[in-house]
């Protein structure tokens, strides 16, 4: 057991955990912040899905000890963040959801993609969103609520 | 899940409904319904009117607000929209002020047809339609008569807009302000519903209420919930199934920081280890370092292969008769050049709901609570009374939010349900949460079961299909479960034989038998059920006679259907239209394909537009057309209908099979076993509705067979080759 550090939506939160505990667990089972989802726990479905450093990261194969000083964004605070409300206000209005359980993950990475690829193409989303895994099947609205933010941005 | 024919059966069953109405403490109306169901009538003497807290379908609150309880959990079908839907505009709400809460498990909130709380046959809205209906337009009568006494004037002359009736002179009360008043109104015995010109909502496109939630982090699920005190468990399940545990070493598990229990437990099939700790992360780390020896000396190792193999003997034999018109020996009439013999093989599927299973219990002693995202609230909450030694009343058992479920959360022994009860009661007092990682998901059975078809189909001189033969092999889903007695008929489980036994195409000469094979793996229902591969035989075998005959596949179809066959007709019209301009200008390297299916009485026709790109399937387009009857919400049957095709497209996965192999199973997680990404799904779905005033349909499951065979078919147009064996490995 160690204590970290971890800077989370711009708060600093100590927690201790095992250093191997993957960054999900810690923000789901100490930090109470459930929005950010158990999907896979092998980085095979994009589900969990933070910022941390600004980057599009698998919180669930992140040991904690590895965080280091870099700011932790989760799908709690995207609202605090320009594209992020692009996003989610895209995502509502094209409703996009239907259980919902992956769209914390999908927010965050379109996200991400919008932060470096303000216009993406078709494959740029291919490509960004490539990994995340909607079940039901939302891929559709995904596309166009992408193309939507991408567009009041 | 579940036929067409259980349906109807449920349908026969007699109910009465009573309402009653009371006011709250807090002040407002509250209206519940009293179900006097189909399993009262099958159980006299038990008592279906208990009351039980929150025993409303509606509560108005003083400050306006409606709160409509969802008596069925909402998996993103979008019933927990779509139900306070129906009920709002009957009542004419004002929509902006409806709260809608998924129901705990009670009686009254059984399935009006089915008698049991559940989601499954596509028969949330199409059940549940009258019922909320009713429900709203009594609301209002109430609503209504209390105004009218307040004014002294008749009830036929106030009108109701938006939360608010309107008086003949002038006069206008919210329905807030009347819900007191409203609530010692007597309860109307019977009321005239809209018609459908007078519907302000339902038909249009609405939003789903939980949209902004899933989209914030806000909306919790089962698995996110957070009690004090709440010790999270993991289960080592057994390799095989119903493996016992002969010894085990749980020290270095024990040493792990955190963990607090490790033990024991029955399973539905065999036992387990339970690790219980503070936290997920502990429990699973102690679970990794647990030494067991499990004894499987008792139980059948399954292997996928070998199942094949004598899957594929037994299909060169009839089996039980599903259906058999004309004459059975016809085939033999048929010359062999006019013959087509096919055999198909499809591989177990698990439904791999994005969010694991997990189920939270909390026992003490004499009563126990429970959270879970349950498609059949009243079976689980029976198990887990069961196993805790308790009556049902005395479990509270919360419906939580479900992070999808395609039937996965619809088990007849709850066996999720009951593990997370047994480990419960060794911990009395402390909330636990049962974890499923998603290894234990995927190598946990309760599959889509495989099948192997069998078909012989003589041609005849116009090269329509003059005779059929098919043999169906496959377990059944339903044998040994409560189900079998509506669902297995003359030694046939008809949710294996569905989509042909049924087949809306006019074959003479038809004969559908079936056999149902009994090895050591836990079957399910899967989202459409036997459809999900009785579809593709069928849809890719017309595909084949019509390539033969030479004719347009469209047209083929239309010549073969049966002249009922209305929705199916209807449905494929308005596909042929709506893609004709693209159908007809496709780039070089496309083809198209197209396949229509009914299932659960709703028509569906689909046409996609297919390349070849880096060895797979590339779908740029689908255009899919439906006959669901009213159409209640169309925003939600275009999303259940371009999720319901990816979810079809699952089959065709490279990675899309469950296998065995000496009785363990061979995938574990998304690496091995995978659903489609955003790449492998349609990159666009337009979906056309038939317009129509009959009664409701499903849109749930009726959307995932039709893409698989549409694809394809597109692919032998490609390729010339005929695919016949799923997953789609190679092309
Ligand atoms: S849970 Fe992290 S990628 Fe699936
Ligand atoms: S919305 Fe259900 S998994 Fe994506």
């Amino acid at each position: 057991m160690a204590t970290y550090e971890l800077t989370v939506n711009g708060r600093k939160q100590a927690v201790t955990a095992d250093p191997g505990t993957p960054l999900l667990w810690v923000l789901r089972d100490d930090l109470k912040m459930t929005g950010t989802k158990y999907g896979c726990g092998i980085a095979a479905c994009g589900a969990c899905t933070v910022h941390v450093g600004g980057v599009a990261t698998r919180s669930c194969v992140v040991p904690v000890s590895l965080i280091g000083e870099r700011p932790i964004v989760t799908i709690e605070a995207i609202d605090q963040d320009p594209v992020g409300r692009a996003v989610q206000a895209a995502w509502v209005s094209h409703d996009v959801v239907q259980c919902g359980y992956c769209q914390s993950g999908q927010i965050m990475t379109a996200v991400a993609l919008l932060k470096h690829t303000p216009k993406p193409t078709d494959l740029n989303i291919e490509e960004s969103m490539g990994g995340n895994i909607c079940r039901c099947g939302t891929y559709v609205r995904i596309r166009q609520a992408i193309k939507t933010a991408a567009q009041q941005l | 899940m579940n036929t067409a024919a259980a349906c109807r059966d449920a349908r026969r069953i007699g109910r009465r409904t009573f309402l009653s109405v009371s006011a709250t403490v807090t002040g407002g109306l509250v209206v519940s319904l009293y179900l006097d169901g189909p399993l009262a009538a099958q159980n006299p003497g038990q008592n279906t009117a208990v009351a039980y807290p929150p025993d409303a379908f509606v509560h108005i609150k003083p400050d306006g607000a409606i709160v409509i309880q969802v008596n069925r959990i909402d998996i993103g079908q979008g019933v927990h929209t779509a139900l306070p839907l129906l009920l709002a505009d009957e009542m004419d709400a004002d929509w902006s002020r409806v709260v809608a809460e998924l129901a705990p498990a009670a009686d009254i909130y059984r399935d009006p047809l089915y008698g049991i709380q559940m989601v499954g046959g596509s028969g949330s809205i199409a059940h549940s339609f009258q019922q909320y209906r009713e429900l709203g337009a009594k609301t209002r009568a109430m609503l209504v008569a209390a105004a009218a006494e307040r004014w002294k004037v008749d009830p036929g002359q106030c009108k109701t807009e938006n939360s608010v009736v309107r008086g003949p002179k002038g006069q206008s009360a919210a329905y807030g302000e009347l819900a007191d008043a409203a609530a010692r109104v007597p309860v109307p015995a019977s009321v005239a519903l809209k018609r459908s010109s007078e519907f302000r909502l339902v038909g249009k496109p609405v939003r789903r209420l939980d949209g902004r939630a899933k989209c914030d982090g806000s909306q919790k699920f089962g698995l996110d919930l957070d009690l004090p005190g709440m010790k999270v468990a993991v289960v080592a399940h057994p390799p095989v199934f119903g493996a016992r545990v002969r010894s085990m070493d749980a020290s270095a598990a024990r040493s792990i920081d955190g963990v607090r229990e490790v033990f024991e437990i029955p399973l539905a099939r065999g036992t387990a280890i339970a690790v219980v700790a503070d936290k997920f992360w502990s429990a699973k780390q102690a679970r990794d370092r647990l030494k067991i020896d499990w004894d499987v000396s008792a139980v059948e190792g399954a292997d996928s292969s070998q199942l094949f193999a004598t899957y594929k003997e037994l299909a060169r034999t009839p089996g039980k008769v599903a259906v058999l018109r004309g004459d059975p020996k016809g085939i033999d009439a048929v010359a062999e050049s006019h013959r087509i013999v096919a055999e198909y093989e499809f591989p177990y599927l698990a439904h791999t709901p994005m969010e694991p299973l997990n189920t939270t219990v909390r026992f003490n002693n004499d009563r126990a609570e429970v959270w879970a995202g349950s498609q059949f609230q009243t079976v689980d909450r029976m198990a887990i009374a069961e196993v805790l030694g308790l009556e049902p009343e005395q479990v509270l058992f919360h419906t939580e939010m479900g992070g999808g479920g395609f039937g996965r959360r619809a088990t007849a022994d709850s066996h999720v349900q009951r593990e997370a009860a047994a480990i419960a009661k060794r911990l009395v007092g402390t909330p636990v949460k049962l974890v499923w990682t998603r290894e234990d998901d995927v190598r946990g059975g309760y599959y889509r079961p495989m099948h192997v078809h069998r078909i012989e189909v003589g041609i005849g001189r116009d090269g329509m299909p003059a005779a059929w033969r098919h043999v169906i092999v496959g377990q059944s889903i339903t044998a040994g479960t409560p189900f079998a007695s509506m669902v297995i008929k003359n030694g046939v489980d008809s949710t294996a034989t569905e989509g042909v036994a049924d087949t809306h195409y006019d074959i003479p000469n038809f004969h559908v038998s079936a056999h149902h094979p009994t090895p050591n793996v836990p079957v399910l229902w899967f989202r459409s059920v036997g459809h999900t591969h009785s579809a593709f035989v069928m849809e890719t075998l017309i595909d084949e006679l019509a390539a033969r005959a030479m004719a347009d596949p469209i047209a083929y179809r239309r010549t073969l259907l049966r002249p009922d066959a209305t929705k199916l007709r209807a449905a494929l019209d308005l596909m042929a239209e709506k893609s004709a301009a693209w159908r007809r200008s496709l780039p070089k390297g496309h083809a198209v394909g197209i396949a229509c299916h009914e299932s659960f009485e709703t028509g569906v026709a689909c046409a996609v537009d297919v390349s070849i790109e880096k060895q797979r399937p590339r779908i740029h387009r689908a255009t899919v057309a439906v006959d669901c009857g009213l159409a209640v919400n169309p925003l939600t049957i275009e999303s259940q209908f371009q999720g319901g095709l990816t979810f079809g497209v699952s089959q065709l996965m490279a990675k899309g099979a469950i296998t065995l192999k000496n009785g363990v199973v061979e995938q574990t997680n998304f690496d091995t076993y995978a659903p489609p990404y955003i790449i492998d799904a349609p990159a666009a779905v337009d979906v056309h509705i038939v317009p129509s005033t009959e009664k409701p349909s499903g849109c749930g499951e009726p959307p995932v067979p039709v893409i698989a065979p549409a694809v394809v078919n597109a692919l032998a147009r490609l390729t010339g080759k005929r695919y016949r064996s799923l997953p789609l490995v190679t092309i």
